[in-house]
């Protein structure tokens, strides 16, 4: 029996790509592949800008998280001017980083996957999206576009523009500080965000329990987890150092120097697809196959440091034995506890004494000729590495894009799902969908993950035993 | 009344317009009254519909795939608007075009240069164009709404003057960048 699987694109994601599906001689699943197919060049064309152009440059990689693209670079960029950014700017950059986490966590679980909670995977596809959402349920629609708003309102009171905002974040700093007017208007609204977040993580488990049958397929396989941590241990998105957790839970890298990731971290190539492979070197390729983005985050991290969060994390480590949750589709549950921490952190760096101080650039020139920035994106770990000349125009760059990280988790996941749900001949819409909804709980950031490395659109191609595409499933 | 048909496409750029598009807000659940929408990223339709109404590109071209993507969505649109500055004139995504031969020197960097194992250049993907393009360099454009990202407040009273059967004058509105 000879098939190809095609589903193309997939849908409700952030970006283009598609997935194959290659068979056995007995029509049994035997792998399926997660494809990226667009790519745009980032890492070369920026060589010879100068380096001060790079966080506006770059954050045009994602319209979906410019923000952490802009503060990834920037670091970079304070690596090579080699300064002290003042307290009160890092601040400012950690309020917006919140602000973009929420918005893009809203996005990715309100906009994107809740039409399968709520109007069911096997619902009509034609309406499975948030107009249709926001027909059957209004009001979680509406809490859903509010705490997008509330996170891209964070962005447009600190710089002015909810996209892009990118002549705001400079090396050293930021370019102006908060007034006493907008800190004000973003504390008079965290009541009602902590209210929605917190809606949406009983909502969340509401639903776990009609999907049981599901989730057990749901790409829950081991891998090990990467991302920053606080000193201690902690949770952190905008500063850190880099840990390592074993498939069994088991911590075997910690407090690692982010600026060195390429002694840690290899990348791979298929020739299938415009997304690399990032491995944990130790483990070698493909066996050093990591996780990053929120459940990785969790996984590692033994506190969040705010007091709703961490109720929330004591239950979520104990979906997992060994405290290391598996499953991919708890990174929707993990995404949820994220945003009620992240509107926790909101507050409580606004009620900093000083985080309305004037100070917030410190000036200099360029010092060095490398830097490095590193942060925890929505989706995870984000690098940013550039060289450059004594003019301080761009020689080298080479970026780590969350998304990317994952690329090995997505064709574990997305092969899992099909293995359970592909039998032969009967291919259903249904299946179709679970086959993307396993993409979608991880979150993919496309636009980075392929318009800076490559994109990607989805696919289902079924393949034969010998490799010949066969079939390819598209719904219209 | 029957709905609006529109359709929102995401060709060579970064989400950024679409995510403006969002940033309507509840405005977006108002416009979900008088319009449809059939084929969107954020939508589940695979293949592009016919007789659509109005579709809004977003992003420059910059493979094969959205060539042949773009020439189909211009036979099948009443009106086709070219949002954001990618669409309207390549953008950021068309700095690779200042390189000699962009589409191979952006590949060879990422994937070989930049690669620890199997350093190739993906093969069985959609090839880069040798320049990439804006959208009128392919096919007729009804309306430009420029920007990086054109803001949410442009786009829907774009959207609003569409509906009514005007065409957007755009002069003094906007700003590049
Ligand atoms: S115009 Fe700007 S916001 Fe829109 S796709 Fe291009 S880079 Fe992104």
């Amino acid at each position: 029996m000879v098939r190809e699987i095609v589903v193309n694109p997939v849908t409700r994601i952030e970006g283009h790509a598609k997935i194959t599906i290659h068979l056995n001689d007995d029509g049994s699943v035997r792998e399926a592949r997660f494809h990226v197919t667009d790519f745009r060049g980032f890492e070369k064309f920026c060589e010879g800008r100068p380096f001060y152009e790079m966080p506006s440059i770059t954050s045009r990689i994602c319209g979906i998280c410019p923000v952490s693209h802009l503060l990834a670079s920037a670091k970079a960029c304070d690596d090579l001017v080699a300064v002290e950014t003042p307290r009160t700017a890092v601040l400012l950059r950690r309020l917006m980083h919140m602000g973009q986490i929420i918005q893009s966590h809203a996005l990715s679980f309100f906009y994107l996957s809740s039409p399968d909670f709520l109007l069911g995977m096997d619902s009509d596809p034609s309406r499975r999206n948030i107009l249709g959402l926001a027909e059957k349920y209004p009001e979680i629609a509406k809490q859903g576009v509010w705490l997008r708003k509330f996170g891209q309102s964070i962005i447009e009171n600190l710089a002015g523009k909810r996209i892009h905002s990118s002549d705001w974040i400079v090396p050293g700093g930021v370019k102006t500080p908060l007034s006493k007017e907008k800190a004000d208007a973003i504390l008079s609204e965290i009541p009602r965000a902590v209210e929605i977040a917190l809606n949406a993580v009983s909502l969340f488990n509401k639903t776990l329990e009609s999907f049981r049958g599901d989730i057990e397929n749901f790409g829950d396989f081991p891998s090990y987890y990467m991302g920053l941590v606080t000193r201690d241990g902690g949770l952190e998105h905008y500063d850190g150092r880099i840990r390592i957790m074993s498939p069994d839970g088991k911590i075997v890298e910690d407090q690692l120097d982010p600026s060195k990731y390429f002694e840690y971290i290899g990348e791979a190539v298929e020739d299938w697809s415009y997304m690399k492979f990032p491995y944990y070197k130790s483990a070698g390729y493909p066996g050093g196959a990591y996780r990053v983005g929120p459940l990785a985050r969790l996984n590692i991290s033994s506190r969040c440091g705010t007091r709703l969060a961490d109720d929330l994390l004591k239950d979520f480590k104990k979906l997992g034995g060994n405290g290391v949750v598996q499953n991919t589709f708890m990174y929707h549950y993990a995404r949820l506890i994220e945003i009620v921490y992240c509107v926790e952190k909101t507050e409580e760096i606004l009620r900093d004494p000083e985080v309305l101080d004037a100070n917030v650039q410190a000036k200099a020139s360029l010092n060095k000729r490398e830097g490095t920035g590193v942060i925890e994106a929505p989706r995870g770990t984000l690098i940013h590495h550039y060289r450059v000349d004594e003019q301080g125009r761009i020689s080298w760059v080479n970026l780590i894009i969350a998304t990317v990280n994952n690329n090995l988790a997505f064709n574990k996941a997305v092969t899992q799902v099909a293995k359970k749900y592909v039998h032969g001949r009967s291919l259903s819409e249904g299946m179709l969908n679970r086959v993307e909804a396993v993409v979608r709980a991880l979150d993919p950031c496309l636009s980075c993950a392929t318009h800076a490395i490559g994109e990607m659109p989805l696919k289902i191609l079924l393949y034969d035993s010998e490799n010949n595409l066969v079939d390819e499933v598209r719904r219209s | 009344m029957a709905k609006v048909r529109l359709a929102t496409v995401w060709l060579s750029g970064c989400s950024g317009c679409h995510m403006s598009f969002l940033d309507q807000d509840e405005k977006i659940l108002e416009l979900a009254e008088k319009i449809e929408l059939i084929y969107s990223p954020i939508a589940d339709v695979k293949d592009f519909p016919e007789n659509v109404d109005i579709t809004l590109v977003e992003g420059a071209v910059g493979n094969e795939e959205q060539l042949e993507l773009l020439k189909k969505i211009r036979r099948n649109t009443r009106i086709l608007v070219a949002l954001g500055d990618c669409a309207v004139n390549g953008n950021v995504t068309a700095l690779r075009n200042i390189l000699r031969n962009g589409d191979e020197e952006v590949l060879k960097r990422a994937y070989v240069e930049n690669a620890s194992i199997n350093q190739t250049v993906p093969k069985k993907v959609p090839r880069l164009l040798k320049r990439v393009l804006a959208l009128n360099e392919v096919v007729k454009v009804d309306a430009y709404v420029p920007g990086c990202p054109p803001s949410a407040v442009l786009i829907n009273q774009v959207l609003n003057e569409l509906l009514e059967g005007k065409t957007p004058v755009l002069e003094g509105r906007f700003k590049y960048g």
